[in-house]
């Protein structure tokens, strides 16, 4: 019930309709001020999203054909770079979770001041370039890196493991680069899950465990959703780390868009995939929303 | 960096008229445009000023990005460049896109230019060749002297990295395969050659670490003595002798690919165009270049000029001696069938 109402209802009739004017005005006011960015938004990302995509459309000859679509379903290049890139995006995501809950659950166990500081070393990497934080891998993982090096030198391995130029290392590499976008939702939601519930669990007879899995890990799952959705949809647009950690043979979706532009200067098959990619990351928001009821917790 | 040209060409321009407004030397213009860098530097002293000087023309500078460059002149009919270089399969796709003015060989000489490199819209520049190199460290003089050698990973056991291009690559499997260099290119055309080379292809692609993709990533593999064989640019071998590790190579079935001058057709200064690239190709500017940088001359009378010394033309791959058992990819066979090739390559890399 807005103001004007509540003075209509109480029967202060000239106040209310002044009242109603205003607040309509007010929004009028927020409406313009807030066009600028509502048409930069049209202008900068749904125009060319909506060109690019139209090209899709057109074969090279320039006639309007589904041939661009019926190639990616059609060609093994094709079905194996989406093979590759949805088991790249699953084993990351898992990785991911399996790295970052522990994590968390630690940082909310330790004093704030503690958990401030550990948080920096969450926080610094990712403020780091991703170009960068790949080649320190690459220095990292290759033949002669500090890794293969130290496993040698303590007898542990007789011959270089191959830790670059494959799935390994552009997996390693991804996780690195996609463990913030987990621990931050999910590290903010732990927070504030009231530990008073669980407590309260272990006093009317629940066991640590019990209490844990029946309680906390509930609670937390809106921030581990949330940390999903974003690690695994930004996996399936990745580009930078396989291209350098892959040795050329791992091939993810965004480098087959890169190199049908440059290789093969096809603008319609490359934006046909651009188009699959989206309908697949909408796809994947919509699946994860009917499952977990992602609208829940951003509205939290 | 497309704006930041198209400043760099405005500025040009004016600066370039303004020029012409004061100096009566200066008769005609010349638009050239090349890859930039210290590389295009290197041509501007050893090619384009002498030309300049010698035809009394003022030659304006821009660079390209590709061969995307020239069709977007021809397409928007606003074409800017007198001359440009581009990539061999390039200047070929161009050609048959009917995007060239012919090449005046009335006033162009091919004197010591091989035939495979004049085209009645094109004419080769300069030649690189990716050799198979190796860590001189580990293998002293022993490296890989052939691709069969390369291929057999129990007599040269260790990590091995090739260009992740169909080019090149098909040629080297030809001849790992026993093809002689010199019929790898008719082999390539002949039934079936298509598929003897990925066949031998697939022999060796689970022995390969690394399919680079580029000269300057090939440099660093060698650089961090990440990879014992390679299939490498032999201008980045000398570069990386010269600094960091020690490269061996052989010239023996290196794989000799080239780059080349053309005019886009509607191209404001024509006749002009046609005396700077006979300039160009002439045997001192030729030399010139082949001093200023680690590229080949199409024209092998370079060499005869005295401008390249004896130690310099030995490490130099378009050297007669040196390419002897060199192969020179055939633009046209991969114009033809390019992104068959290149997705059928891909497939073939990714497994």
């Amino acid at each position: 019930m807005s103001i004007a109402e509540v003075y209509e209802s109480a029967g202060t009739l000239q106040n209310a309709s002044t009242l109603k004017t205003e607040e309509r005005r007010e929004r009028l006011t927020f409406l313009g001020l807030s066009m600028p960015a509502v048409i930069g938004i049209l202008i900068v990302v749904f125009l060319p999203i909506f060109w690019l995509s139209s090209l899709s459309f057109y074969n090279a000859a320039g006639e309007l054909s589904m041939e661009n679509y019926a190639r990616i379903f059609e060609s093994a290049l094709y079905r194996r770079t989406f093979v590759v890139t949805f088991q790249i995006s699953i084993a990351v995501t898992v990785i991911c979770v399996l790295l970052g809950y522990p994590l968390c659950y630690w940082l909310t166990k330790v004093p704030d001041r503690t958990a401030a500081i550990l948080m920096v070393f969450v926080l610094v990497p990712f403020w780091t370039s991703v170009l960068v934080r790949t080649y320190a891998w690459l220095v990292l993982l290759q033949r002669n890196g500090i890794i293969n090096s130290s496993l040698m030198s303590l007898g542990i391995v007789d011959e270089p493991l191959q830790l670059a130029h494959n799935l390994t290392g552009s997996i390693i590499g991804m996780v690195h680069i996609m463990l913030p976008f987990l621990v931050l939702p999910l590290y903010a939601t732990m927070r504030n899950i009231d530990t008073d519930l669980v407590r309260a669990a272990v006093g009317l007879g629940s066991t640590p465990r019990g209490a844990f899995w029946r309680v906390f890990f509930p609670m937390s799952l809106p921030g581990l959703f949330a940390g999903i959705v974003l690690v695994f949809i930004l996996s399936l647009g990745f580009f930078v780390t396989p291209a350098l950690l892959g040795g050329g043979r791992v091939q993810m979706l965004a480098q087959r868009i890169e190199s049908t532009i440059t290789v093969y200067s096809n603008w319609g098959a490359a934006s046909a995939l651009g188009v699959v990619l989206l309908l697949l990351a909408l796809a994947m928001i919509w699946l994860m929303n009917r499952v977990f009821g992602l609208d829940k917790l951003f509205m939290r | 960096m497309k704006d930041n040209q198209k400043m760099t060409l405005t500025a040009g321009l004016v600066a370039g008229s303004l020029a012409i407004g004061t100096s009566a030397v200066a008769e005609g213009e010349v638009v050239f445009s090349s890859w930039g860098g210290s590389f295009q530097d290197a041509l501007r002293e050893s090619m384009l000023d002498p030309a300049a000087q010698k035809l009394g023309l003022t030659i304006k500078e821009d660079t390209t990005n590709g061969i995307s460059d020239v069709r977007a002149q021809i397409t928007a009919g606003a074409v800017a460049w007198d001359i440009t270089e581009q990539a061999l399969s390039d200047c070929a796709r161009l050609k048959q896109e009917g995007a060239l003015e012919p090449i005046d060989y009335g006033v162009v000489s091919t004197d010591g230019i091989p035939a495979s490199l004049v085209d009645s819209d094109w004419v080769g520049l300069l030649t690189y060749s990716l050799v198979i190199g190796w860590q001189a460290e580990k293998f002293g003089e022993n490296g890989p002297q052939s691709w069969a050698d390369f291929w057999n990973t129990e007599a040269y056991p260790g990590t091995r990295a090739m260009f992740n291009s169909v080019s090149h690559s098909l040629e080297a499997a030809l001849m790992a395969d026993g093809v002689d260099p010199a019929d790898v290119n008719t082999v390539l055309r002949s039934e079936g050659g298509v598929d003897r080379a990925f066949a031998k292809l697939e022999e060796i692609a689970p022995d390969i670490t690394v399919w680079y993709r580029g000269g300057s990533q090939a440099a660093q593999l060698m650089a961090d003595e990440e990879i014992d064989f390679i299939h490498i640019g032999n201008g980045r071998a000398e570069s990386l002798n010269a600094d960091a590790v020690q490269v061996g190579f052989t010239w023996n079935q290196a794989t000799t690919d080239a780059d080349c001058l053309l005019v886009p057709k509607g191209a404001p200064n024509r006749e002009n165009a046609m005396r700077v690239i006979n300039e160009i190709l002439s045997a001192d500017a030729q030399a010139r270049m082949a001093v200023a940088i680690s590229y080949g001359p199409v024209n092998a009378q370079a060499f005869e000029t005295g401008i390249i010394s004896p130690e310099l033309a030995a490490k130099n791959n378009a050297l007669p001696e040196n390419m002897k058992t060199q192969v020179v990819l055939d633009p046209s066979f991969y114009v033809e069938n390019y992104a068959e090739l290149q997705e059928r390559f891909d497939t073939l890399v990714q497994q």
